[in-house]
């Protein structure tokens, strides 16, 4: 989230779309009904389906499931055409007035540089004209017509309400209804929050969707403000915590990158990374790129990181993959590339798509070793369950070794939540039998390892034996020591510009402006610096009080980063540094400094008249429109149909039938004919999981067992007539990829739509029940979806699929 | 004590009895009420899982019935359900009402007047009805008596069971868990004055939003009702999955209370007497040893249904 939970109660509009907040997030949703009783706000629910989310809304628009870009591509257009933005916001706080650099085109769907044969693009052109200096050339009037702005007008013109109707299925009325409810946030004193989830990420164009929702608000002025913001509700109590910490795979802490193959050279590698300003005075935060990475390697190697060795760059893998996700690695295992899996809290079969491919990786492997609190489906997937999972153990020679670790109650350590806040918690039971904290078990695993490697020797034992690991008892390190190697700590004293001492040696840092290049600064986790200084754990603390009314409790545990609660909250205040309004008044300039309610974005002494823009993470120091070389599909959201569509063409680009799906999506080879046409598979699937149940755990628990116990679809009444289904029957659903036997619940919450021509219907398929636990038994929801991702991080597109429903 | 009478001496009315009930701790005690604000409620059943959490039950894992309804109904072991209705509205969009099914704790309680077993069901100062199932018969005659069709009758135990409002939990000062679970606050609790009065405040914001019909269902054919809702159409209760529009107690419970309760009382204690006389005559009855105990038998018809092992 740019924003936080309890921001939403700001907001005067919220936009509840690519998720289901009231569902899956029903306590933060206490949030969105205090913006509705107490602050008069409108909520619009924008889904496939009528959903618990549209219940409680003012609002409700069905829409066809991966179309969204079309209907924010329409809004952009309509906010423009109508002069219905935030003027002034996108003049001062955007890239609007950038040129970008002659030669960049869109046609046909496709943008400047598309290579067929590898499916990627060259972004040569995808950037800024630059001047001798290296700076951006800019058109403050918004007129050139290669400006961003024009750019993006130009782009946009084609999304128009009949193209809304015709590709979304949704009614034109409706569509300009709730336009012009969303334009009033353009008014100084109004906002809008988007709240989305997992229904705009997992798209083979999720990425693009939330970033053409990011353009939204930035033409709305709605960026940095309280009740505004792109605001991601995490599906998983902690999964902001994973990328925060790096564990994507191309990933390293704090959102640096894992160097690609070709950068072998350190130097290289600090030029892709480091962003120097693209206008003259900005701060360019990522300009500091190496001293989070600097710090990052004297944090793991310790003394043996040094400037002559490049803090043991070398020793760090460099990917000859994009991305080794999820999905690439259980192809892997198909193909027999694969020995040996680790599965740490995840439950694999039952949660990535195409169950049938992950089985099969999953039995090709030598050894397999699953660390669940419970006996989920994944650490069994070689048993047979019957009609269930029927498959032959005597045929499978795969050797797994179950770890039972503890559930969060029994552990202490820090969850990071939707609103990037790290929240202590402790330990409140001990573990039941033989069960291990995860850290216990992966701190084991290391010192067996190390001791491999030191008596066996092995292809390149450097980086494990040298790794720092400090800890008071080696073979189990504490949440505590983790979390003090996170934040960072001094090794040297470390100096200001005048030489004065600012940390003496050995002392926790106060936060990442300490951090230093020259190696006498150790952090595990640069964002995360500040959540455990010297005074101790921020992560605890418990203080709610909110002196300004603005929900806004910065004593209450600690937000990356430095505490800071609304990211871009420099943009909250006019560019003369007043609030754009008395009631949305955040942070501001009092004459000296920056104060307000929060750690101001923006630093401290830099008066409105120096004229630095406040996005200072950014190259500009603006808001981005324009993404760059930032994003794989282009510098401009597109819509593509998913891999697998209810109709035959992209009514946006119907000529190109390389436009017609993501053409930089990733497909394995031998998935290509595991696509379905929606001539055998007639229906739009789409996957999500409901409130009574969290993903497979709760399987395991009797009284979410009681409250949803058996595995049902939904379809229209037009539908279930249509195929002779009456409420309640049991049904089979079947796509290119396997079959699912489940109830069905006939709804007057699906609604047959009119799309380019022809009619079409939904599924609706929750992801609950598997062959485990104590509901009734069922087939596993992801047997169905396919094998692809979104074109920037593999995420599954489980949402927009194609299936065939047929009465038992 | 969960589920129990916490103190006697609160009880202002008694099933089947005519002593008179204890008149001295009344002095401050406040009726309180539960709010349910349907068009706060997004139905995520935490009401319903705290339910059974506090009080201790664990129903059947059930199956779907091509609904969110689940459980499908009140059970013994399910003091609460939420009920969900699609309803098209006049201009033809949808509503998905979705109401917690509890009971409604009457000012004047169907059940406790219908009940012939003295003492098992109470109501308390504070207007909580309780079910004191240590006395219950298991008759069924609050199941009739019940303008809502909320007493359930366990077959493990052939007593009546409800919803006892926490009186566990408010007797010590707490809110019930329901209440407590309730994570957009649709449900309220406080005295019936507070709770009106707030809700007035939503039925009026609830007016401002375009429902012109919104109201507070208290019904005054009970006497009101220790709780209340807040409907987004208060002219039509019943498209909330059967909210009675003007609910009173059964006239032939009314009958049954004024005149032939006292009547068959005397009756029921005749039959007593006779087969006390009658046993202490002719002794216990000699049954054939093939006849199956039925008490056995309805045992193993429910491990049956349970698809159990037998012990």
């Amino acid at each position: 989230m740019t924003n936080h939970w309890v921001d939403i109660r700001n907001a005067d509009v919220v936009l509840s779309m690519g998720g289901n907040s009231a569902e899956a997030h029903p306590v933060g949703f206490r949030w969105v009904m205090q913006a509705k009783n107490q602050n008069n706000a409108i909520l619009i629910s924008i889904d496939p389906r009528y959903n618990r989310t549209t219940a409680v809304a003012d609002y409700h628009a069905f829409i066809r499931t991966g179309t969204d870009i079309v209907f924010l591509g329409g809004l952009i257009s309509y906010l423009i055409e109508n002069n219905r933005y935030a003027q002034e916001y996108v003049r001062e706080y955007t890239d609007a007035s950038l040129i970008v650099r002659e030669g960049f085109g869109f046609e046909e769907g496709l943008f400047t540089g598309y290579n067929q044969q590898d499916r990627t693009y060259d972004r040569e052109t995808w950037n800024f004209e630059t001047d001798e200096q290296g700076f951006a050339r800019t058109d403050p009037t918004l007129q050139h017509p290669r400006c961003v702005f024009q750019l993006m007008r130009q782009h946009y013109s084609r999304y128009t309400p009949e193209q809304v109707e015709n590709i979304c299925g949704m009614n034109r009325e409706m569509v300009l209804r709730l336009w012009d409810l969303m334009a009033q946030t353009s008014a100084p004193d109004k906002t809008m929050t988007i709240l989305y989830a997992l229904g705009w990420t997992q798209h083979s164009i999720g990425s693009q969707i939330i970033r053409c929702g990011a353009m939204v608000q930035l033409l709305l002025g709605n960026m940095g403000m309280p009740g505004g913001g792109v605001n991601a509700l995490r599906g998983h109590s902690n999964i902001q915590g994973l990328t925060d910490i790096g564990l994507l795979s191309n990933l390293l802490p704090g959102y640096m990158n894992l160097p690609s193959a070709d950068l072998q050279d350190y130097q290289a590698y600090m030029q892709t990374r480091i962003k120097q300003p693209l206008l003259e005075g900005e701060v360019s935060y990522w300009k500091y790129y190496e001293r989070f990475f600097v710090s990052l390697m004297k944090d793991w190697y310790g003394n043996m990181a040094t400037a002559d060795n490049n803090w043991c760059y070398d020793w760090l893998p460099k990917l000859s993959e994009p991305i080794y996700d999820v999905l690439y690695a259980i192809n892997d295992m198909t193909e027999g590339k694969a020995n040996g899996a680790f599965c740490q809290g995840f439950n694999i079969l039952a949660a990535f798509p195409d169950k049938a491919k992950v089985f099969e990786g999953l039995s090709k492997l030598k050894f397999f070793v699953i660390m669940d609190p419970l006996t989920v489906e994944t650490g069994e997937f070689w048993k047979n369950f019957g009609e269930f999972h029927d498959v032959d153990p005597s045929q499978i020679g795969t050797e797994v070794f179950r770890l039972p670790t503890t559930c969060f109650a029994e552990d202490d350590g820090s969850i990071t939540n939707s609103s990037r806040w790290l929240q202590w918690h402790f330990k409140s039971a001990p573990g039941p039998g033989e069960s291990m904290t995860d850290t216990t078990i992966m701190g084991a695993l290391m010192l067996r390892l190390k001791k491999l490697y030191q008596e066996e020797g092995g292809a390149f034992p450097d980086p494990i034996l040298n790794l720092s690991w400090n800890y008071r008892n080696p073979a189990a390190p504490t949440a505590e020591e983790l979390a003090q190697e996170y934040n960072g700590r001094a090794l040297e004293d470390v100096l200001d510009q005048e030489g004065n001492v600012i940390r003496p040696k050995g002392q926790q840092l106060k936060d990442f402006s300490e951090l230093r290049d020259d190696g006498t600064t150790a952090c595990g986790c640069w964002i995360y610096s500040g959540a455990w200084p010297q005074e101790g754990n921020m992560m605890a603390r418990r203080d709610n009080s909110d002196p300004y009314n603005t929900g806004n409790t910065l004593g209450w545990a600690w937000a990356w980063p430095m505490n800071r609660r609304l990211l871009y909250n420099r943009a909250s205040a006019r560019p003369d540094g007043t609030p754009w309004a008395p009631n949305k008044a955040f942070i501001w300039w009092n004459g000296e400094r920056w104060v307000g309610a929060d750690v101001p974005d923006f630093p401290l002494t830099s008066p409105p008249s120096a004229g630095v823009g406040p996005f200072i993470i950014t190259q500009s120091g603006g808001g981005h429109f324009f993404a760059a070389e930032w994003l794989n599909e282009g510098p401009f959201p597109e819509h593509y149909e998913p891999l697998e569509s209810p109709i035959n063409r992209n009514p946006m680009s119907p000529t190109n039938a390389l436009a017609m799906s993501n053409p930089i999506a990733r497909v394995f080879e031998r998935d290509r004919a595991n696509f379905g046409s929606n001539e055998e598979f007639p229906y739009a699937a789409t996957t999500y999981r409901l409130t009574e149940h969290f993903h497979y755990w709760t399987m395991h628990v009797r009284l979410n067992a009681i409250a949803q116990p058996e595995k049902f679809i939904e379809m229209s009444e037009e539908l279930a007539e249509e195929l002779g289904i009456a409420v309640g029957e049991k049904v089979r659903v079947s796509s290119k990829r396997g079959f699912i036997h489940a109830v069905a619940v006939v709804t007057k919450r699906m609604k047959p739509m009119q799309v380019d021509g022809r009619t079409v219907h939904h599924i609706g398929i929750p992801i609950h029940w598997g062959f485990k636990g104590v509901t009734k038994k069922a087939h596993l929801t992801n047997t169905l979806t396919p094998f692809v991702g979104d074109g920037n991080t593999q995420t599954p597109e489980f949402k927009s699929f194609l299936v065939n429903v047929e009465k038992l | 004590m969960r589920g129990d009478q916490i103190n006697l001496q609160n009880v202002i009315a008694r099933s089947a009895t005519t002593v008179p009930s204890p008149q001295v701790r009344h002095g401050g005690v406040e009726k309180v009420t539960k709010l349910i604000d349907v068009s706060v409620c997004i139905g995520c059943k935490a009401c319903q899982v705290a339910c059974s959490e506090w009080n201790d039950l664990r129903d059947e894992v059930g199956e779907c019935d091509g609904t969110y309804n689940n459980p499908q109904d009140l059970t013994p072991e399910s003091f609460e359900v939420m009920r969900f209705s699609e309803y098209e509205n006049e201009q033809g969009n949808l509503e998905w009402l979705i109401r917690k099914d509890n009971c409604m704790h009457c000012a004047e309680p169907g059940c406790l007047k219908a009940c012939p077993a003295p003492g098992a069901i109470v109501q308390y100062a504070n207007g909580i009805v309780d079910f004191n199932s240590e006395h219950c018969i298991g008759c069924g005659y609050c199941v009739a008596g019940c303008p809502f069709d909320i007493p359930r009758i366990s077959k493990k135990d052939n007593k009546a069971y409800k919803c006892t409002l926490c009186s566990d939990r408010v007797f010590n000062g707490l809110e019930p868990a329901c209440v407590k679970s309730c994570p957009t606050s649709a449900i309220m609790f406080g005295t019936k004055e507070d709770m009106l009065d707030y809700g007035a405040g939503r039925v009026e914001n609830l007016q401002e939003r375009g429902y012109a019909n919104a109201g507070i269902y208290d019904p005054a054919g009970v006497g009101g009702t220790h709780v209340v809702y807040v409907l987004q159409h208060a002219d039509k209760p019943e498209i909330y999955s059967g909210l009675p529009k003007d609910p009173h107690i059964s006239p032939t419970v009314e009958l049954w209370k004024g005149v032939t309760k006292p009547i068959m009382s005397a009756l029921l204690g005749a039959s007593v007497l006779a087969g006390f006389f009658h046993y202490m005559i002719k002794g216990p009855k000699e049954e054939p040893e093939d006849d199956p105990d039925p008490e056995k038998a309805a045992q193993a018809r429910e491990i049956d249904r349970r698809e159990e092992d037998r012990p």
